[in-house]
């Protein structure tokens, strides 16, 4: 195939980082052991380490998935290494530092798993991670993921479109939208559990059903090759390609479809800052972040700064979703 | 008894602060070097060095009502070195924040500090920090003579700036940001007289004429607020 990966652009998964150890041994006896604190959580007594202690390898390890569908792809952008795809998260279940959802989910098992399709269907269901890959082809997808934050990455999906999870569950006249939940579960997802939890849990987002069917929004279930990692939203999460990160909501336990728009995390949190659209967009900036360009994330060091395109460089596929929409009013 | 101590090692005393506060800094570009500090570092790095200045700024700002609370003067002379220290801290934090974040586009940075009230709240605290280190060398300090305080005294200009700075560009996790507005708060109030002293001073020295002198009609047109008739 022409633009099959080259192995070359594949950098082997590395070894796990033991950051928390080492900054805990550096911790000089002084007042300065706070700035050395490794999450926000810790700075003070007060804030307490709820973490429990993590075993050196995850228990949970990404196996390898084949891809039973082939689909071209037109993306040519340098991937993002693995090894950053998997160190560099948000997500805020397993802590708010980028590098503590690799640290923090090492104990998290996202075997067996099910997820719940219910609301405006007539076929609700209860699926098994076995019933999902029996039932859908597996593709590759490789897109770029563009957070909110200004940064980006282009990542190499595993997974199948969401429309044809829906397809499944015949949904009714009145379905409008679709919401998603993530798991609910402090004692599996630390982040959870801290007492001055920044965001409220779970965590939910929701797409219109026009956004939920188009052909590029993905439910996957891996990258690079292999079932995703947990810090990277295992077993099964959303990928809106279109859309800043955060609405690609992970370790996703439940979809409803609803007639009203549903609440979303971040929307509910700062209205003003997040939208329900939250489509990637240039020219609307975040009052904390210049969205005109981002940093892409690549084998170097510094993440060079690139133009942001809109919505993402997906504008031909998408840009009709939205026609007669301000999208300066509706960010 | 501590104070003659203190006294007589002071030079043990300033080596030994010096690398308390080297040593973070250091191991933060050994971890850096050796990729620990996962695939985008940025974000990282500018916290630490962000929350090392603000942490170093608070332990400078409390040496001094420390030291009078129990006569500890020798603790004085920490100031200037922390204070060089906070300074050196801010510098690395806006250095990352220009070249690893904006990719060293000063367009970008002119745009932004204009747009971002956290950013520009971060840039005036930086600007004083920055007159303030300038200002430290004795000779110097010597040629500013009464003013050299008064210049120094916009350090609690820096004190509010930092911390509502940091508050602002927090996306989630206010606790933290809260935190340091109100040490900021506590360290001010505990200067709470001398602060108090020149609005005190200006207040006496608006309401002392006007209540010692009534406005006539004529001292009013002196000061020719009043329309001719």
């Amino acid at each position: 195939m022409k633009n099959k990966i080259p192995s070359s652009a594949i950098t082997p998964e590395k070894i796990y980082r033991q950051r928390r150890e080492i900054m805990k041994k550096a911790g000089v006896g002084v007042g300065l052991s706070a700035v050395a604190a490794p999450s926000a959580g810790a700075l003070f007594g007060l804030f307490g380490d709820d973490e429990p202690a993590q075993p050196d390898v995850a228990v949970y390890q990404p196996k390898p998935l084949t891809i039973s569908k082939k689909v071209p792809n037109n993306l040519t952008e340098k991937l993002t290494p693995e090894s950053k795809v998997t160190s560099h998260n948000n997500f805020y279940e397993f802590g708010t530092n980028k590098t503590d959802p690799i640290e923090n989910s090492k104990l998290f098992n996202p075997e067996p798993w099910t997820i719940e399709i219910d609301g405006e269907v007539k076929q609700k269901v209860t699926l098994d991670m076995d019933a999902i890959f029996k039932q859908h082809a597996i593709e590759e997808r490789i897109y770029r993921l563009r957070c909110v934050e200004a940064w980006s990455m282009v990542i190499p999906w595993l997974g199948f479109p969401l429309a044809a999870l829906l397809k499944q569950v015949k949904p009714t006249s009145k379905a409008k939208y679709v919401a998603f939940q993530t798991l609910y579960d402090p004692e599996r997802m630390p982040g959870q559990n801290s007492r001055f939890s920044s965001i409220p849990f779970p965590y939910v987002e929701g797409l219109t059903m026009a956004e939920a069917m188009h052909p590029l929004t993905l439910m996957s279930v891996g990258l690079y090759g292999k079932t995703l990692p947990a810090q990277n939203g295992a077993p099964l999460r959303l990928v809106v390609p279109w859309k800043y990160g955060f609405k690609s909501i992970k370790s996703i336990v439940k979809i409803t479809l609803t007639e009203q728009q549903p609440p979303t995390t971040w929307q509910a949190l700062a209205p003003n800052e997040y939208g329900f659209y939250a489509n990637v967009n240039p020219e609307v900036d975040h009052p904390r972040w210049s969205q005109g360009s981002e940093r892409r994330i690549n084998d170097g060091f510094r993440a060079e700064r690139i133009p942001t395109l809109m919505f993402n460089g997906y504008q031909d596929e998408v840009a009709s979703l939205y026609k007669g929409l301000d999208l300066r009013k509706f960010y | 008894m501590v104070r003659a101590i203190l006294q007589r090692h002071m030079s043990v005393i300033k080596a030994l602060v010096h690398l308390a506060i080297a040593a973070p800094l250091a191991h933060l570009a050994w971890q850096t070097w050796q990729g620990q500090l996962g695939g985008d570092p940025v974000q990282y790095l500018t916290h630490f060095t962000g929350k090392g200045a603000l942490n170093l700024l608070f332990i400078t700002l409390l040496v001094s009502p420390f030291a009078k609370r129990f006569k500890l003067a020798p603790l004085f002379q920490l100031r200037r070195l922390l204070g060089l220290w906070v300074m050196a801290y801010a510098s690395v934090h806006l250095a990352i924040f220009i070249y690893l974040d904006l990719g060293n586009d000063w367009a970008l940075l002119f745009n932004e500090t204009l747009s971002r009230p956290y950013i520009l709240f971060g840039m005036l605290a930086f600007a004083v920090l920055l007159a303030l280190s300038i200002t430290s060398h004795n000779g110097i300090r010597k040629r500013l003579g009464r003013q050299w305080q008064k210049l120094h005294n916009w350090v609690y200009l820096a004190a509010v700036l930092a911390p509502v700075h940091y508050y602002w560009s927090v996306k989630a996790g206010l606790a933290e940001a809260i935190i340091y507005l109100v040490v900021a708060g506590w360290l001010l109030f505990l200067r709470r007289q001398k602060l108090w002293a020149p609005v005190k001073k200006c207040w006496h020295a608006c309401q002392a004429p006007k209540a010692s002198k009534p406005v006539t009609r004529q001292s009013a047109l002196n000061h020719g607020n009043i329309h001719k008739t």
